[in-house]
């Protein structure tokens, strides 16, 4: 595990990180901004069309990216100590399953945007609930159990959703696939998502140790004081919590929760710290917004003036990246 | 003696309908060394993890180290237990990459503040707890890549970090070679000379009569029988309690148990 000054340094770099994605993406675009123009409308003194599109559309736009990235990292991280498996994601105990369920049909109903919204956050919670009443029914609280809860419901609002789009009308198709691939392009308000993100990291941060001790067993964390079972519940909550949020935002955007907290923990590895969560989360948090600030922004300036989903491109980095680590992971087994 | 460490009145453990022990009144005292014995599924882990307090018992009082263990701890009372009392479990798992110094090194979880990282104070028990454990060239090795002999080893030097006084172990001696089963066993019982009390899980009644003072016998039906090994561990006991004729050997002034 890194001695704290480390975790600190390496925290500070990647909040400069954050910052710098975040700089990045106001300045680019199909109007591009100097920085000047960038400083001047986050300040407020200048005027002009570029301060106008700075502040109105890509600010919000990029911070809705970062807190979503971040989010989603962080539920990933979580489920990952939860069901104890490297290879758990946010989307795997059917959250996002329940929200496209959500937003799907609130847009088959040709609703508002606040009440896609609010329909995709509804959905989620339904899924989130229905999981964890069909996991926790015996009391029998295992990885086993609730993954495969969470996978049959999971595929359960596949059909749902395949079943919306089948039958929905030609000029709504396009809304909905672009929010089943993850698009934050019309994410116009991100401080519901910036708020849970900054209330998440506060609330799992004084628990990551006790989650170091969850990640190598129950057991083992009971015998050393853990209370596993409040602890389990609460970092479920959360984890759903996270990616309720981040879904409602920007739709289901892949991959970063999967991705990220593997490539800040093979970091970790790397520099012999280990998998040591009080640092492994808020790592996590900064690396997954950063990263997908800048896969928006290339998402919207790529092949400008079209827009791309934002998931295509976290899917088409990702992919890669995930087999690429995989690999080697299993080369360096042998 | 003083207070003792482990206290069982009328203790009732059962496990799926299986009764593991009925009205067990046991005593458990510093610088004791007990051996639970008992065949396959009598519930010598239940009763141990139950001990441990990892699992509420059925009926009667069970007080650990001073604290109270009849309902389900957690919180508070599960920290401050695990200051006294140390569990090494039967199987270790390790679904994430760590070293050998990191798995250790967890076992100084309930003496950390919420806040508070692992000093180099920390670091130092571990050291000594691996040099104990016949591991200190390991410190930096992946957990994930030793044999199961090193790794049960690495379990024991983190129940050695935790520094706890009572110290329950299930079938400590597993994967071990015979060189490292008996310096686990001297282990234990320099331990116990330094005040610890310690009750371990065997399936070698040759050890049990070697290196502990005390025996536990679960006969699988409830029955239970406790006492010095000298009165407990003999052939006739062995043979009930095992369902199959034990012998009796002496040699240089040990007892060892055969099957016949």
């Amino acid at each position: 595990m890194p001695a704290r000054r480390h975790a600190l340094l390496v925290l500070a770099a990647l909040f400069g990180l954050a910052l710098a994605s975040l700089i990045v993406s106001l300045a680019a675009g199909s109007l591009s901004a100097s920085l000047t123009d960038v400083f001047g409308a986050l300040t407020g003194r200048s005027e002009g069309i570029a301060v106008e599109i700075i502040r109105g559309l890509r600010l919000p736009r990029a911070l809705a990216a970062f807190a979503c990235g971040g989010l989603l990292a962080l539920a990933g991280a979580l489920m990952q100590v939860l069901l104890r498996n490297p290879l758990a994601d946010p989307y795997v105990l059917g959250i996002s399953g329940g929200a496209a369920v959500g937003a799907l049909s609130a847009m088959l109903a040709g609703l508002a945007l606040a009440f896609i919204n609010l329909f995709a956050f509804a959905g989620a919670f339904t899924a989130m609930l229905v999981v964890f009443g069909l996991a926790h029914g015996d009391n029998s609280w295992t990885q086993t159990r609730l993954l495969l809860t969470g996978v049959i419901v999971a595929s359960g609002c596949g059909a749902v959703v395949a079943l919306i789009l089948s039958v929905a009308p030609e000029a709504r198709l396009r809304g909905m696939l672009f929010w089943l691939m993850g698009d934050a392009g019309h994410a116009s308000n991100p401080w519901p998502a910036l708020v849970v993100l900054a209330v998440g990291i506060a609330a799992t941060l004084p628990f990551a140790r006790e989650l170091n001790l969850l990640a190598r067993g129950d057991t083992l964390a009971h015998a050393l004081g853990v209370s596993v079972r409040r602890v389990k519940y609460g970092v479920y909550f959360l984890a759903a919590l996270f990616t309720a949020a981040a879904v409602t935002t920007a739709g289901s955007i892949g991959f970063i929760g999967l991705v990220v907290p593997h490539l800040v923990r093979l970091a970790m590895m790397k520099l012999g710290w280990g998998n040591d969560q009080r640092l492994l989360l808020p790592a996590s948090a900064l690396a997954g917004g950063s990263l997908l600030v800048l896969a928006d922004t290339l998402a919207r300036t790529v092949v400008a003036p079209q827009q791309l989903p934002v998931g295509i491109l976290t899917a088409l980095i990702g992919v890669p990246v995930f087999l690429f680590l995989l690999g080697r992971q299993s080369g360096s087994r042998q | 003696m003083s207070t003792p460490l482990i206290k069982a009145a009328e203790l009732t453990v059962s496990i799926g309908g299986h009764r593991v022990c009925k009205d067990l009144d046991w005593q458990v005292g510093a610088g004791e060394t007990w051996a639970i014995l008992g065949r396959n599924g009598a519930g010598k882990s239940t009763l141990l993890s139950t001990i441990a307090g990892l699992r509420p018992p059925d009926q009667g009082t069970l007080t650990v180290g001073g604290l109270s263990l009849s309902g389900v701890v957690r919180g508070g009372n599960a920290r401050a237990l695990a200051r006294v009392r140390g569990y090494l479990a039967q199987q270790q798992s390790d679904p994430f990459a760590s070293t050998v110094m990191e798995t250790a090194l967890v076992g100084r979880h309930p003496h950390l503040g919420r806040w508070e990282w692992e000093s180099a104070e920390d670091r130092r028990i571990v050291e000594s707890a691996l040099a104990e454990t016949d591991l200190s060239s390991f410190a930096e090795r992946e957990v994930q890549t030793l044999s199961g002999g090193e790794r049960q080893r690495v379990a024991i030097a983190q129940l050695l970090t935790q520094q706890p006084e009572v110290l329950l172990l299930d079938e400590p001696l597993t994967h071990l070679d015979l060189s490292h089963q008996v310096a686990a066993m001297d282990l234990f019982s320099s331990r116990a000379e330094a005040g610890a009390a310690i009750v371990a899980v065997l399936h070698d009644p040759g050890f049990a009569a070697r290196y502990c003072r005390q025996a536990l016998l679960l006969f699988g039906d409830g029955e239970w029988l406790a006492g010095p090994t000298a009165d407990v561990i003999n052939a006739e006991q062995l043979t009930r309690l095992y369902g199959h004729p034990l012998r009796e050997v002496r040699d240089d002034g040990q007892r060892w148990f055969f099957p016949r």
